[in-house]
């Protein structure tokens, strides 16, 4: 196995540690509670006693050392923005400013109470209010609701607007059409809404064939849920034409913004005729994925369909403070408690005021220069099956690869050993065996650089040493993971082994 | 600009090699006529010291110091400090979905801890990774026993948190089910009778909250016969699970879903926080969002990765079983990290503190002369009846900086004047008192 080309990564021990249960022993803690100042009571008096718990069984005992050591350990065994490059297509993976994370820990913000009094308040509406302006300006919108959680939430709280909005003018309609290089939410939200989705084939250039769509945008038709630019990284040049055809059958235009990354400061939905829009803050606005979550999935919407946002919206009293506003008769309701991720937003807020307009501006051109810079240099190695100008992202096949046996998936196995996150594999779907790579504006030259060699290089070995790259990764903790077995013989929770525990 | 690692010379270098004269010339491909001509009006980018003062000025403006006495879906517990310093990791929080089970065993490993986790709290036998918060995870267990039982009819208990029952409406506004409101009694529990007329064979789900937005114990063992019976779903929300700590689990339900906030997240304003949905094996592939599984890798080694995917959005798409994509597992590690540190005896102990504080305040409640609402056994919160034809309560409140309660009015209007009260171990007895005096004198 050859492994002189792998210049980013070099192995290292990594601890071993076993499940938190496996750690527990009788009597051990990691926590002390202060003295109760009130008398303690009997929970037999204070409860009827069928409803009393004994113990919970199984749950950890372990002391505060340990609960520390665990968790840092299972961190070494994670890749993050922190470590490296992570390449995942229209996922964004771009740097998470260290500041936005300490301004949502401040006092009164971290500990503020969603019920709490308006006039203790006033700070937390105007970052609402303040990210809502701000939000507006970059996507060219009228009006904001920041309370969707995720992307496939305010895909939903988005359909669940048109929806209201055609039902308010008399026939609600029944189909939704969505491009067949879009995201998998798409669909499974537009059910939510009540509709039924058509797909709308791509064209050669890979984007939206004009033609089909033409035939299928019938009066039927809510909504056409375009990706702008599309998961191929394409702009969909023809979106003044795109625009007029749904809305001269009374459609609306709805974008998903998970590609924002590639507009800041550039073009604007608003101004290219979109109606509804949503945002994905932990992609486009620098949050931190979490490993999946918490996101935040605002919708900017057009004038006309300002009615018709969930509740609360954020309103002036007499005096000019600022309240929330319940009183909206034409609503689609509440979309989750409370107001949304407010933690996130604020750190979001961060980000902008960070960057500034120029800043924003900057972010998108050097997003777009590291994927248009990656794709010039690999486009030989790797097969490129569309060829119109790429932004943000780019989508290469392993068509070539293929032949000789070797996938996107190995070829994304074997760049773990170059010590990089893998690309998405295998999507969009209209390209078969993609490889789709978003560099992000956070990635040095250098860094692409090695990006590009581990590339080449995982080329060559496809050529020379095929089964390396098929039995990749090869330098992680763990080999290849068994995902068959994981589905056939579900094993979802710890339960307390009969064989005796490692030591 | 301090987040782009890049020298003017080094964009001039890429450029060129790309073949473009500048950096326009990227934007080609967007039509001249929506390019953006000016601008965005969006201001100066500001540097660390100017973002933390904006940001401590708005806190400023919020005040701080304030006695919480407040809980209706967001409770205010003490997080050990090992919380966000291990949160903190960026190898866990500036990560992605664990798609790639080999770089992200970590994260996997935590989320299978949670998932046991909330199995032990909730007496369930199988946990999802976790859901967007308690209000969204109330409309995907209903949806979820909708597909189980191919039914159209819900009975939701009113005395289930009231926002959450209108994202549940919100959610099922096109999906063709009817929503039936069960009532309370005096005890502050469901009526069974009530339960028993609209029981039918077309109810799909009977949705409970123990405790209650009352604060009052629900008796999920006797409801879930009847539930049952008639071929129904019984689904026990939770959104203070501190109280599994003392409480019986609700170990009869079909489906126990929730709110996490309460174990180690802070308030934040309403989020972001942690859904949870716990349900019996039979039900697993009715189940929405992410799961994790546990495996081995190609030496045998046990390993840790997402499975039964067929039931999710990027494969199912509009037949799935969710459009749900990710789950919140920032803050379900948060849950993990913060029971692993109260543990076993821990959490029992928080939950006696919070039951003794709640107690004590209610007796000097009854003391002073107020009356609680309901009869019912209370957790952390209870119900004080008629306190709102107090002029200036709520402003002798905050003078004393205290946050004390919400009307119920808002959600309720025939108990407008009645005000939930929440007391967690973080209540001192000199705060309560004084509470007790400004509600009462």
């Amino acid at each position: 196995m050859s492994n002189q080309d792998i210049k980013k990564a070099a192995s290292h021990v990594t601890q071993n540690e076993w499940l938190i249960f496996e750690r527990s022993a009788a009597g051990k803690q990691a926590y002390q509670l202060p003295p109760s100042d009130v008398r303690v009571v009997d929970p037999a008096e204070a409860l009827e006693p069928e409803l009393i718990r004994m113990e919970i069984e199984g749950f950890p005992e372990v002391s505060e050392v340990e609960v520390v050591r665990h968790f840092t350990r299972l961190s070494t065994w994670n890749y993050g923005v922190d470590t490296g490059a992570y390449l995942l297509g229209s996922c964004t993976m771009k740097y998470n400013p260290k500041i936005n994370e300490v301004v949502a820990r401040l006092e009164a913000i971290a500990d503020a109470h969603p019920c709490q009094p308006e006039e203790i308040s006033q700070g937390c509406f105007k970052i609402l209010q303040h990210l809502s302006q701000l939000l507006l300006e970059i996507t060219g919108l009228d009006a904001i609701t920041l309370q969707p959680a995720a992307g496939a939430h305010g895909e939903q709280t988005g359909l669940l607007l048109v929806r209201a909005y055609l039902d308010s003018k008399g026939n609600p309609r029944r189909k939704v059409l969505i491009p067949d290089s879009a995201h998998g939410t798409n669909p499974a939200s537009a059910s939510i809404a009540g509709y039924q989705t058509q797909s709308v084939g791509s064209n050669a250039a890979g984007t939206v064939d004009l033609s089909k769509l033409d035939r299928l945008m019938t009066e039927d038709v809510a909504a056409l849920m375009l990706t702008n630019p599309n998961t191929l990284g394409i702009f969909e040049d023809q979106i003044r034409s795109i625009a007029e055809i749904v809305h001269s059958r009374g459609g609306l235009l709805y974008m998903d913004g998970a590609n924002m990354n590639a507009l800041l400061g550039v073009s604007r939905p608003g101004d290219f005729g979109v109606d509804v829009l949503h945002l994905n803050l932990h992609k486009t606005f620098s949050t931190p994925h979490g490993g999946g979550g918490p996101g935040a999935g605002p919708v900017a919407v057009k004038q006309f369909l300002e009615p018709f946002l969930p509740v609360p919206v954020i309103g002036e009293n007499e005096g000019g403070s600022l309240a929330f506003n319940y009183d909206r008769p034409q609503s689609i309701g509440r979309v989750r408690a409370f107001y949304g991720n407010f933690g996130v937003l604020v750190r979001a807020l961060a980000y902008i005021l960070a960057n500034g307009a120029e800043g924003l501006r900057r972010t998108t051109e050097d997003a777009v220069l590291n994927s248009v810079y990656l794709r010039k240099r690999l486009e030989g190695t790797y097969d490129l099956p569309y060829s119109a100008p790429t932004l943000h992202e780019c989508v290469f096949s392993d068509k070539k690869q293929a032949r000789l046996g070797v996938h996107t998936g190995d070829i994304a196995k074997r760049l773990i050993d170059y010590g990089f996150h893998p690309y998405t594999v295998s999507f969009p779907l209209i390209v078969p065996g993609a490889l789709m790579i978003e560099p992000t504006e956070s990635e040095s030259i250098q860094e692409l650089d090695l990006l590009v060699d581990a590339l080449q290089a995982i080329a060559r070995e496809a050529e020379q040493e095929p089964e390396t790259v098929l039995h990749a990764p090869h330098y992680t903790r763990i080999s290849r993971v068994d995902e068959v077995q994981a589905a056939r013989r579900p094993i979802l929770r710890w339960k307390p082994a009969t064989e005796p525990r490692p030591t | 600009m301090r987040y782009l690692p890049k020298s003017p010379e080094e964009r001039r270098r890429m450029l060129e090699q790309i073949g473009c004269d500048s950096i326009e010339q990227l934007f080609a491909c967007i039509p001249a006529e929506v390019r953006l001509s000016g601008n965005l009006n969006v201001g100066p980018g500001l540097s660390e010291p100017e973002i933390l003062d904006y940001f401590r000025q708005r806190a400023a403006e919020n005040g701080r110091g304030y006695a919480y006495f407040l809980g209706a879906g967001a409770y205010d517990h003490f997080r050990p400090a090992v919380v966000d310093s291990l949160i903190s990791r960026s190898e866990f929080y500036t990560a992605y979905t664990p798609y790639q089970p080999e770089i992200s065993q970590g994260t996997l490993q935590a989320i299978f801890e949670f998932q046991t986790l909330v199995c032990q709290l909730t007496g369930m036998e199988v946990a999802n990774a976790s859901l967007y918060d308690g209000s969204t995870a109330l409309p995907e267990a209903v949806m979820m026993a909708l597909r189980a039982t191919g039914r159209s009819r819900v009975v939701v208990a009113r005395s289930v948190h009231p926002e959450y029952r209108q994202v549940l409406k919100t959610y099922l506004q096109h999906q063709q089910t009817v929503v039936d409101e069960l009532p309370w009694q005096e005890s502050g529990q469901i009526e069974e009778a009530a339960l028993r007329e609209r029981l039918g064979s077309d109810v799909a789900a009977v949705v409970l909250q123990s405790p209650n937005f009352f604060g009052v114990v629900e008796k999920v063992a006797a409801a879930a016969p009847l539930a049952q019976a008639a071929g129904a779903l019984l689904i026990v929300m939770i959104t203070e699970p501190v109280s599994l700590g003392i409480l019986r689990p609700p170990a009869e339900a079909d489906i126990v879903a929730g709110e996490g906030q309460s174990l180690g997240i802070p308030p934040s304003f309403g989020g972001p926080y942690v859904g949870f949905l716990a349900t019996r094996e039979k039900y697993l592939r009715s189940m929405p969002g992410r799961l994790v599984g546990q495996t081995t890798d190609a030496r045998g080694e046990r390993a840790f990765c997402l499975t039964l995917a067929t039931r999710e959005q990027h494969i199912r798409r509009e037949k799935a079983t969710s459009n749900i994509c990710t789950n919140q597992a920032l803050c379900a590690l948060m849950v993990t990290i913060f029971l692993s540190t109260y543990g076993k005896q821990g959490l029992r102990e928080l939950a006696l503190q919070n039951l003794s504080k709640s107690h004590y305040a209610a007796e000097r409640f009854r003391q002073a002369g107020a009356q609680l609402r309901f009869r019912g056994s209370f957790f952390n919160e209870f119900v004080v009846a008629g306190l709102g034809q107090r002029p200036r309560l709520a402003q002798r409140l905050l003078e004393e900086r205290i946050v004390g309660g919400l009307d119920l009015g808002r959600f309720y209007p025939e108990l407008a004047g009645d005000r939930l009260f929440c007391f967690t171990e973080t209540a001192r007895r000199e705060k309560m008192d004084q509470l007790v005096r400004i509600c009462t004198e």
